[in-house]
């Protein structure tokens, strides 16, 4: 067992001397507080940023009624320059944020997920650009909310 | 678990269209099950999406993501026939890797 340990150990350390393994060194932790936030202004602060600005450089589509909200389809774009980052926020559920997705060089700022709404109210997407939080929001109703089921 | 992960790609020109449909449960921790009991959350935490050794997406997903995910994407310097490897990992520290094959 030793044995295997230290061959390991020495594979590990060759790799990651060769570049290899440069993900694993930098491996993503889930942003535990951002995803317990319980405001906009709450998830924007965890996510690193403060006063986003609206614009129309943000695109959300959604429906503007959600018959199911265990099932909303939604589509977020960005039009800003080097978009790095893009999130989904729903105001009046339990927790405020969604989702996020990293974007990186050579992949479009445009993602199409579906979410869980538990009542009526404003989705907002959040676009990180040159280190500033943009968004865009837009009220979906829901007839039958989608949390608690 | 068992299900594999439903991958559709598209290729126009060098910028591929993913699709993918993950099997799981995706339970907020808020819904009670017949019984009145709370049935304990258990969701996607973290998915990577790698490429040639490039992450092309990554997220970090709340319970608010619906039941049985859905996402689509576009990323650019993809060629018809190599491999697409999606990773997630949920609360409970289950994961699942699987490998698609552009068309």
């Amino acid at each position: 067992m030793k044995q295997d340990r230290r061959a390991f150990l020495r594979l590990v350390s060759l790799m990651t001397a060769a570049g290899m393994l440069p993900r694993l060194a930098h491996a993503e932790t889930w942003n535990q507080a951002a995803f317990a936030a319980k405001s906009v202004d709450d998830v924007v602060k965890l996510l690193g940023g403060s006063a986003p600005q609206q614009s129309d450089q943000v695109i959300l589509n959604g429906p503007e009624i959600a018959e199911n909200g265990a099932v909303v389809p939604l589509e977020i774009s960005s039009k800003l320059p080097g978009t790095e980052s893009i999130a989904i926020l729903i105001e009046k559920n339990p927790n405020t944020l969604a989702a996020t997705f990293n974007i990186p060089p050579g992949t479009l700022p445009d993602v199409q997920t579906r979410v869980k709404m538990n009542e009526t109210c404003n989705v907002y997407a959040l676009a990180k650009s040159d280190g500033k939080f943009y968004y865009a929001a837009k009220e979906i109703k829901v007839t039958l909310g989608g949390c608690g089921g | 678990m068992a299900n594999a992960i439903k991958v559709r790609s598209k290729i126009e020109g060098d910028v591929a269209l993913i699709r993918l449909l993950i099997s799981h449960p995706m339970e907020t921790g808020l819904r009670k099950d017949t019984e009145g009991q709370l049935v304990p959350a258990h969701f996607i935490e973290l998915l990577t999406i790698t490429y040639q050794d490039r992450t092309v997406l990554s997220a970090q997903w709340g319970p608010a993501v619906s039941r049985n995910p859905y996402l689509a994407f576009r990323f650019k310097g993809a060629q018809k026939g190599e491999k697409l490897r999606i990773t997630w990992v949920d609360n409970k520290g289950e994961s699942q890797t699987d490998e698609a094959v552009l068309e």
